[in-house]
This record gives structure tokens, sequence and C-alpha cells, in this order.
């Protein structure tokens, strides 16, 4: 009998498998957004390099298909080659023995079909039809464009307040960003390449937890024009406070005893304390926005008086109200929407929890906030209760983390049928196993399982399966409603409503917090356009140069939450910020892609917009 | 201050300056290729890297700012290695035929390969060629094309232009015209600027010498060839003369020597545009409610073309009067079909101009008012004036002092500083004063619009009238000023506009030298020759007397409004070779 090897890793596997690590962050960085067809060329190129060879269509056909992929980009493409990559990768698709040939060619084929547009600007005008995009990455992943290498260096040389300043100018938040914000700059960060994301979000917190934010921003002279700002989230406070820089006077109308909208009446304060998100309202108001509390418009003040007494109107009302499950117990006594339950924490009014078993129904960061708010208020035992996988939950992963920290249970494939009640209390919940199955629509959907409906014992749910705008009050005044979000034009103008805007989660749909201000500072521009001026927001602080220096790989550094044991008994700030010595190391990591690449040469700092 | 060393030599510089200039402090010189002084550090060659001592990886000198204590090395193994590694790549991409390329010993790209001791190239070569249409006045060849982008630079920055971008991306990335339009379609003005900044011989104007030769060839045919003010200038500094040594007269020899029948001057048109254009301002001065203000000058093909393609609705704030060049073209067929009994058909006008826009020009259909071929048969840069020179033997120790021929040679000082900017405006204010108050102003009365600065404005009293006027050089600059106008911030009543910055001196049809702006240098050279002219009024030139007496009467008559008029409107922006 042969003796059998014990199967040790050779050498060049390791590095092949290091390579291809190396691949699969390097293509989740963000490059400068390359030519669609010739990225696509490059896939199946890569995609030859892997097949085995024993097959037809993909050993001769994806080299093939790679080869009029070139001719495209050759520019000796005919309209007829478009058709012939379309044939050929269906060929491949529908002949190859295994995936290497045949997932190859179906990608391939969906390329076609996504950038068709693309292909056809190759054959006819020889060059790639494909716009340019912001050349730093991690500002085209920030939807208000803001400066992050700009501020990160001025973080690196001390300057905080300037950093403050700096992000400011596209985005009046830094403090609510610095502790919030999704940052979908990190997942674009050309660092990615060499090891992880710079921790862009900790280090904006770190310039706000050590700035004065002693300064004034620049104002244009007083226009005498008035603006009526219906919402005082972060759509239309950000609309507001650039309108008063361009020397306009807005008045936002807000409906709740407070300024903030989701940022306090949606996000945990344990998350963003309330008094910071107050000051830094503060100083936003302080610019010159005039500001009515419990007032909602229409209601306490019409929108016709709005439309008489002001010479333009944005609408930035959020998405406040609650999606229903529609399953029967829905309205017993101890069911109560994530809405409800944030916006009474929002205002101080904290339920008492003590000793109750809690499910919170949903997968998104609201039903983690619900969970981790409901840890807070004492309950005795939480679960959050999704039907689909763990995996597939739409919250942000450390978000998951936490809870599960927190002591929260995830109940994962299970789904709610019924709220069982007794004298229209809630007893139970009924619900039934599910099975993860074919993707449907992008994702994996949920199937019933083999299994009959069980009852699971709560003595409160918290409904956390996202928001509805309330729109039917605008639809009165003219305004078009679509899919229960009301409508605005790509310039946030309301078509047929002379002089009225619209932005944020009531325009978009419940989104997140850096949405809503990029939205608030589009109407900004879009407004003052419609005024008659041009008041361009500038720059106000320089930015320090690129220094040359190796950037050899370095860990990146996490802002670490206060433990376990002393944060589920307060509302508290539960993150810590970065020490000196981390926020310098990770400031130092940033690649500085506006001095480094193409932002150096165009499309890279906006020094005004 | 920053202390630091370059090859262990201490240096000193201002903080904020850059690796390389920092070295150039020092003496020691690191080969650029893409890079160009405040307009294009994009370091994308990667020809100008050094080593910092302590770091691996190496920087490319141009945009990184020195540091105190640095230990910069520019001639290590490491530096030496990739900076010609990164030449061959480039060469590898480029049609390295060296020997019928026009920039052929003046060329960057020659000059760093044969300088880092290039002998071969160890990749295979292959390069991009795309079509073009070789009938348009500016020519892109594809081939040469190194991607440092200044092209883009040049025509984003100082012109505002955009006619140039980036196309396509990672390996098949070159430059192309926006919008990927054909050429002729495209909003390009023909400053030419993009010629003169780039390093090799990837852009480069039409070459008509040939249609000169051929001209010149014919013996039933008269040439007559008229020289711009800023070609004197320049014209001797690709034949070793300095600006001292490099006289007009010496120019007028050379052209002699290529066999031109008669060697006129354009200056002495640049005179007669001086009396009708001062004459035009007036009238439009005494009725104001008639007309849009400012008037614009409208000698500048480069600026009429930026008004035509990207401020239509301003085209009927330009002066109507014709360019000096296109005055000059009627103004020598009628007066030699009267004097001579030449016909306009049989004499063939050359113009050697500063200018690529000027190709445009002379071949405007709406423009040709006394020969149906064209009043001005061909037009010629400065380059393509030396390159004949050459082609006919002539060297600059063959050359003797001369004279330009009589009539049409005669100029004035006034007319000789229309090369620089500021210079037509002040000609025309030194006439303008005459025609007023009745007697000359001190010459040098209006010499606040001089300077290389790019918007320059003055007020003149003008007989107890205040005269607000502005210089604007370079299109970007232009469009400031436009932008201030459209919005009311400023107010002129006559502004002058040069494309080119620093006015033709620095236009791009003059001679090439890589990195350096020559409009300042060259334009003392035109302020000087003025200072010393015996005649410093348009309007005292007598051979501007000879052709009203002899054509035209008097500023703005039928015939003059006939030959030296224009409506830029109605100019299609495609040239006419094109169709």
């Amino acid at each position: 009998m042969p003796l059998l090897a014990v199967a040790r890793p050779s050498g060049d596997q390791l590095t092949v498998d290091e390579i291809r690590s190396t691949l699969t962050r390097r293509f989740e960085a963000s490059a400068y957004p390359p030519c669609p067809v010739d990225f696509a060329s490059g896939y199946v190129g890569m995609c030859a390099a892997q097949s085995c060879g024993k097959c037809t269509p993909c050993r001769v056909g994806l080299p093939k298909l790679q080869a009029l992929l070139e001719r495209v980009l050759d520019g000796t493409a005919k309209e007829r080659t478009i058709t012939e990559i379309e044939e050929l990768a269906e060929d491949i698709y529908l002949s190859a023995d295994c995936a290497i040939g045949y997932d190859a060619a179906s990608t391939a084929w969906r390329a076609v079909q996504g950038f068709r547009e693309d292909f056809e600007a190759h054959v006819h005008t020889g060059q790639c039809g494909a716009s340019a995009f912001t050349a730093i990455p991690c500002m085209r992943g920030c939807p208000a464009r803001v400066d992050i290498p700009g501020y990160i260096a001025l973080v690196a040389e001390g300057r905080y307040q300037d950093a403050i300043r700096l992000i400011r100018k596209d985005n009046p938040f830094p403090l609510a960003c610095g502790l919030i914000c999704e940052h979908p700059c990190e997942p674009e960060c050309r660092r990615n390449m060499i090891d992880d994301a710079v921790n862009i979000r900790s280090i904006k917190r770190f310039a706000v937890d050590h700035s004065d934010n002693d300064y004034t921003p620049f104002h244009y002279e007083p226009t005498g024009k008035k603006v009526a700002v219906i919402g005082g989230g972060p759509a239309g406070m950000s609309a507001a406070y650039f309108l008063a820089l361009m020397g306009h006077a807005p008045t936002v109308f807000e409906q709740r005893e407070s300024l903030g909208g989701m940022m306090r009446y949606g996000i945990p304060a344990y998350r963003l304390p309330r008094e910071r998100l107050q000051d830094e309202m503060d100083f936003l108001v302080k610019q010159g926005i005039e500001v009515k509390l419990n007032t909602s418009v229409p209601g306490d003040v019409s929108f016709d008086e709005l439309r008489e007494n002001y010479d333009a109107i944005y609408v930035a009302i959020g998405a406040h109200t609650d999606k229903k499950l529609g399953i029967d117990g829905e309205n017993a006594e101890g069911v109560m929407s994530a809405v409800q339950i944030l916006r009474a924490i929002g205002d101080g009014h904290h339920p008492d929890f003590t000793g109750k078993r809690v499910a919170v129904i949903g997968g998104g960061n609201v039903a983690m906030d619900c969970a981790r708010s409901a840890v807070r208020l004492g309950a005795d035992h939480v679960s959050i209760v999704y039907r689909r996988r763990i995996d597939d939950m739409t919250c942000q992963r450390e978000e998951i983390d936490g809870a599960i920290a927190e002591g929260c249970e995830l109940m994962e494939l299970v789904a709610p049928l019924a709220i069982m009640t007794e004298n229209d209390q809630v007893t139970g919940l009924q619900v039934q196993k599910q099975m993860i199955s074919k993707v449907d629509r992008g994702r994996p959907a949920p199937v019933k399982a083999n299994t009959e409906p069980e009852v699971l014992p709560f003595d409160v749910v918290l409904v956390a399966i996202g928001q509805d705008i309330e729109v039917d009050p605008f639809e009165g005044l003219g305004m078009h409603i679509n899919r229960g979000m009301l409508v605005g034009d790509e310039f946030a103008r309301v078509q047929g409503l002379e002089g009225v805007f619209v932005g944020g989660d009531c325009e978009s749909g419940p989104a997140t917090v850096i949405k809503a201000i990029a939205a608030g500072k589009a109407a900004a521009r879009n407004i003052d356009d419609y005024l008659g001026f041009h008041h361009p927001i500038k720059q106000e602080v320089d930015v320090p140069t690129a220094a040359p220096g190796d950037k050899l790989p370095c860990g990146r550094s996490n802002a670490i939450e206060r433990p376990v044991h002393d944060r589920v008994d307060d509302f508290d700030l539960m993150e810590q910020g970065l020490s000196v010595e981390e926020a310098m190391q990770e400031a130092s990591r940033c690649l500085r892609c506006d001095h480094f690449g193409y932002g150096a040469f165009r499309e890279g700092r906006q020094e005004e917009w | 201050m920053v202390k630091l060393t370059i090859d262990g030599k201490a240096v000193e510089v201002e903080e904020g300056t850059t690796i390389l200039d920092a070295a150039a402090k020092a003496g020691i010189m690191i080969p650029t290729l893409c890079y160009f002084k405040d307009l294009n550090d994009i370091g994308a060659c990667r020809v100008c890297v050094v080593e910092i001592e302590g770091q691996e990886r190496l920087v490319s000198s141009c945009n990184t700012v020195a540091q105190e204590g640095m230990s910069v090395l520019t001639n290590s193994h490491k530096a030496r290695h990739a900076r010609k590694t990164n030449v061959e790549l480039i060469l590898s991409q480029h049609n390295t035929e060296c020997t019928n390329c026009v920039r052929s010993g003046n060329c960057s790209l020659q000059d760093v390969a044969n300088d880092l001791n290039i002998i071969d190239i160890h990749y295979k070569v292959d390069y991009q060629k795309e079509p073009w249409n070789e009938n348009f006045p500016l020519i892109r060849d594809s081939s040469k094309c190194i991607k440092c982008m200044r092209c883009v630079q040049v025509c984003d920055k100082v012109q505002a232009v955009n006619a140039w971008s980036v196309k396509n991306r990672g390996k098949r990335t070159t430059v192309g015209v926006t919008g990927g339009i054909p050429m002729e379609q495209s909003k390009c003005v023909l400053c030419g600027q993009c010629i003169t900044h780039c390093p090799v011989g990837a852009l480069r104007a039409r070459d008509d010498t040939k249609l000169v030769l051929d001209a010149l060839a014919d013996p039933e045919i008269t040439t007559v060839v008229q020289v711009a003010p800023a070609v004197r200038s320049a014209w001797g500094e690709s034949l070793g003369l300095t600006h001292e040594e490099a006289t007009p007269g010496l120019m007028a020899n050379a052209l002699r020597k290529i066999g031109f029948d008669y060697v006129f001057d354009t200056d002495f048109a640049a005179d007669l545009t001086i009396l009708e254009e001062a004459n035009e301002f007036l009238e439009r001065l005494n009725h104001k409610d008639e007309y849009q203000f400012p008037m614009f000058t409208s000698c500048c093909p480069g600026w009429v073309r930026y008004m035509k393609g990207h401020r239509p609705d301003q085209v009927p704030m330009l002066s109507t009067s014709k360019s000096p060049q296109q005055m000059f073209g009627p103004a020598v067929k009628s007066l030699f079909k009267k004097e001579k009994d030449l016909d306009p058909e049989k004499v063939f006008c050359v113009s050697i101009m500063p200018c690529v826009a000027k190709k445009y020009e002379c071949a405007v259909e709406e423009l040709r008012d006394v020969s149906e071929k064209g009043d001005v048969d061909a037009s010629l840069t400065t380059r393509e004036m030396i390159r004949l020179a050459k082609v006919c033997g002539i060297t600059a120790d063959a050359l003797e002092e001369d004279n330009f021929d009589n009539p049409l040679g005669i100029a004035t000082g006034a007319a000789v500083i229309f090369g620089a900017t500021g210079g037509v405006m002040e000609a025309a204010l030194r006439t303008a004063y005459f025609a007023v108050v009745g007697e000359n102003p001190d010459p040098d009365a209006f010499k606040d619009v001089r300077g290389i600065e790019g918007w320059k404005e003055a007020t003149f009293d003008l007989a107890g009238t205040p005269l607000r006027v502005a210089v604007a050089s370079g299109l970007a600059n232009t469009e400031r000023l436009m932008q201030a106008i459209d919005a009311g911030e400023v107010e002129y009543d006559f502004v002058e506009i040069m494309a080119c910055p620093g006015g033709c001196a620095g236009g791009g049809g003059q001679p090439i030298h890589d990195g350096q702006e020559m409009a300042e240098e060259r334009g003392k050279v035109l302020y000087g020759l003025d200072k010393v002219a015996d005649l410093r009024f348009s309007h005292e030139n007598p051979s501007i007397d000879m052709i009203y007496k002899e054509i035209y009467g008097e500023p703005l008559s039928e015939r003059a409004e006939h030959e030296l008029h224009t409506d830029q409107a109605t100019w299609d922006m495609v040239p006419a070779q094109c169709k």
C-alpha cells in the first residue's frame, strides 16, 4: 500500500492564498472608478486564470470573451460585437461544466445588461462613456462630500478646530456624525488595499472632543429673503444653517419640543447624548436660524401662511410614523412601535421594563437601538426576533455585537404570526420557524420551515420593521406622493409648487443622518439659486500639504465601548473616544488621496460649492 | 525657513518649497517631464522621483514639499534606476520617429532620454494612433502623447476653454476632445497654448509652408509677406540670436532671402486698425444708447472664437474692425490693383503670425472681400517662418540689416506694441485722444495698461470725460472679467482682450522653450522698439494717409466698412479647410 502523506500547505499555495485575500481587499476598496467595460474584461481574464482547462467553453470561451471585450475597448468593435459578447457569454453559461465557467459567463452577461450604454459609447465614439466621479475615494462615499483627507490632515497637526471648520463647510453636524454616522466613507477607503480602512468616524469624533467650537463661520450680507424650513432634523437644520450663512433668514418649524429629528427621537442617548446634540444645535441656531418649537405645519401654522410670508419653503419632515406588522394582537397593551418608544426616550420619558420579557421584531439599526434601550430600561430578558439570518440583518455588524454583549438574544429565522394576549395584555408571540432559501431581488429569502408554530412568552413587544412618512397632510397641499414618499425633482424642487423644495427621509424614505445632511446641503444651494443668488460656501482653512512617508501596514484602532456591566444601567454615552496616541496613529494612516493619485489632478478637493 | 540636505549639500529654503526647487537652489538639477511650474504638478510621469533617506519608496520631487531635517538623494541607485525605467516605459508607448518630428531637437522627452543614456528600449513598443483631421489648424498626434496632461491643464486653468479632456481609464487613458466630438466641431479657440506647453510633438500647428513655397515658385504670382508685431520679439530665438541681435531689419532680410517679392509689415495694418477702431469707438461713444458697452477689441481671433463659442450673445460687443492681418490683405490687394493693375487673384499674401488661430481667421469665408481665394492666402506661425528660413538655407550669420518695403512697410511704435498685452489699448488711446482733443498726448500717457498682469484696469481723462478701460490676457482671466461685467461688479467703456497670456508675445505660434513663459521678456522688446521709434502715433503714419487718400477716403467710409470691417457673428466656427 502506498503511504498517505499528511497534507501541509506548500509555500506557493500560501502565497497564492495571500494574494487572494489581498485581491478581495483590493476590490472591496475603491480605486478610481474604472471603465465598466475594462473592469468586466479584467474580471473575465481573472476568471479565465482560474479555469482548470478541462472544458471547452471555459478554457477557450472565456479568453475569447475577453478578446471581444478588448475589441470594444480598442474601438475596433462593431455594434454586432455587443451581441456576439452576449451570445458567447450565454453559451458559456449554458454549457460550461462547472461554476468556474458558468458563473464567470453569467457575470459577464449581466455586465452587458448593466452598462450597455457604456458598451455602446465605446463602439460609437471609441471612448469610454462612463462619467467621472470624485477622485478621492472616501469623499466619493460620503453623500455630503466632506473633505475627509483635509480634516484628517488638520487633526494630525493638532488643528482640531480647523478640522471642525473644514467639516462644517459641507456638514454642519460633526458631533452627531462623529458619534453615529454609518460612515459610508470607510468601505471606500483606499487604505483597505494595504490593511484596513482608516477609522474616519472616530477621528472626526476626536476632533469634536478636542475643539472648543469657538469661531464664527463667514456670513454673506443679509439678503432680506425668508425661508421656512419644516422639520428640525438633520436635513432641515443643514439647509437652515447653510441658508443662514448665505445671508438668508431661515425659520425652522419643529413640531416636537426639541430640535434634532431622528437624531434625538430615533437614536438613543447612549449613542448620541442629548446635551451634546443640543450644544451642536445651539451652535447652528446661533448662526442666524429662527426656531419655532412645538409648531407643526400644517396644523399650528398653515402651509398657505408660509407660502405667503416666506420666499421659499423646504419640507423636511422626516419619516416618523411606524410600519405595522399587520398581525393579530398588534394593538394590545404592551405592544409599542420603535418610533413610539424612542420618541418617548428622546423627550426623557423612560418606560419601566423592570422584570419584563421584551421581544424586538426587526433586524435593522433601529431594532438594535430598541433592544439595547430595553436593556437599559431594566428588561429582564430581550429577544431580537428576525425572520431571516443574522447575516442578512441590515444593521451594522458592531450593533449586533453590542446587543449580544449586553445580553440580548438573537433569534434568527423566526417569523411572528400573532401577538398572544390575555385581557388585551401581551403574553407572548406566536412564531413560525423559517429556513433560508433562494435569492429573491438580490437577497436570500426565508421560507416557512416544516415545523409547527410555537408560542414564546413575552410581556412587551417592540415593533421595529421600518418607518413611514406622514404624507397625508401634504398630499392635500398639491405635493406629489410616490410609494408613500413626497416627490421632488433632482434639484429637490416640488413640481408645480413654485419655491417649494423637499428633501431628507420624507423624500428618500428612511435613510441615514449623513444622507439627510447631504439633502439639506443641496437644498440650501438650490434655494439660494432660486432666490436669485450665488453664494458659494467656501473653505475657510488651509489644508496642510501631504508629507512623504512610507505607508507600512498598521492595524486600525477601533473605538471601544464602556464595559457592559457599567453601561447597561444608564443612557450615558457608550462609546469611548480614541486616545491621543490612537487618533494620531489613525490620522497618520490616511493615504492622502487628495494629493497622491488622481485627486491631485482633477475631481479632487472642492474648495467651494 | 526649512533646513535639509540634498545629496549631502545643506540647503535652506522657505517653507512650502518643493524638493525640486530646493535642489535647484543647491544647483542640483532633477530631470522632469510632466511638471510645468505653476501649471502642472500632478506627479504623473514619475521621472523626477528622488529618494528620501530612511524611506523605502521614492517621492516625486515636483510636488513633495521639503521638510526640516530631510536628507534627499537625487542620484541614488534606486532613484536613477526607477527614473530610467519610467522614461523607457514612456518611450515604449511613444512614436520615436524623431527624424521627422516637428519637435526634434526641442523635445523634453528626447532630452531626458538622452540624458539618462537610454539607447535601447527593453519593452515592446506599442503606441496609440488615432485619426485626426489634418486640415484643422491644430493637430494632435496621439502616437506621441505622453499623458503629461499639460494640455488639459493649460486649456482649463489658463484659458477656461476646456477643449481637452482625459478620456478612458487605466492603460487606455489618454487625452481627447471634450465631449468625444471631432475637434473641428469643438469650441477650441485655437490659441495654441496647448502646443507651446506640450513637452513633445503630440501637439502642433498645421504646417502651411508648402503653400508658400509653391506660390514663391510660381512666376505668375506676386508674393507679399506681412509680419505681425510680436514676431519681431521672438523670431531670432530659434536661430541663436539674442533679443538685442534679432532686429526687425534682420528679420526683413530673412524674409527677403526666402524670396518674397514684397516684404511688408503687419504693423502698418495695426496702425490702420487703430484708425478704424479708435474712430469706431468714438462713434459708439457718441451714440451710446445704440450700443452695448464695453466695446471689446477684435484683433485676436482666439478671443473672437471664444466669444462665438462660449458667449455668443455678446458677439455684438466686439469691435467690427478686422484684425491687422485681415486689414492688410484687402489693403495690399486693393492698392496693387489700383497702382500696379495686379489682379488680386494673382497676389499671394502671406502673414507671419505668433498665432495658430490666424490660420483659421485667414480662411474665414466672410473675410474674402477683395479676393475670392482669400484676402490673406496663408498664415504661418513664427515657428514655420524659422523652418522656412532653414529650408532656404538661411543662417543667422548670413543676415544683414535691411528695410521693409514701401509703402506698406512703414509703421509706428503704437503698432509695434500691439504684440504685448495692453498695447492695442494704449495705441488706440493715443489716437482717440488726438481725435478728441486735437493734439497729441504724451506718448507714454497711457502706460498704466502695460505689464504682464492678467487683468488690468485704468481710468483716463479724455477731454473731460472719464474713460474706463480694462485689459485682460489669458482667457481664464478674461472669463473672470466677463463674469464681473455680467454681475455688474465692474463697468468699462473699452476693453482689450488677448487670448494668450501676455498677449501675442506669448502666442501659441511663437518659438517653444519648454517650461518657460516668455511673454513678459518679449513684451519688453516691443516696448523698447516703441520707445525709440520716430513715429509713436498711428495717425502720424504717412502710409496711413496714403492708403486713405488712395483707397479708403476716411475711417469708417463705405469702402472702409466693406473691406476693413466685418460681422464676426457670421463667421463659421468650423475652419473653411475642414469643410
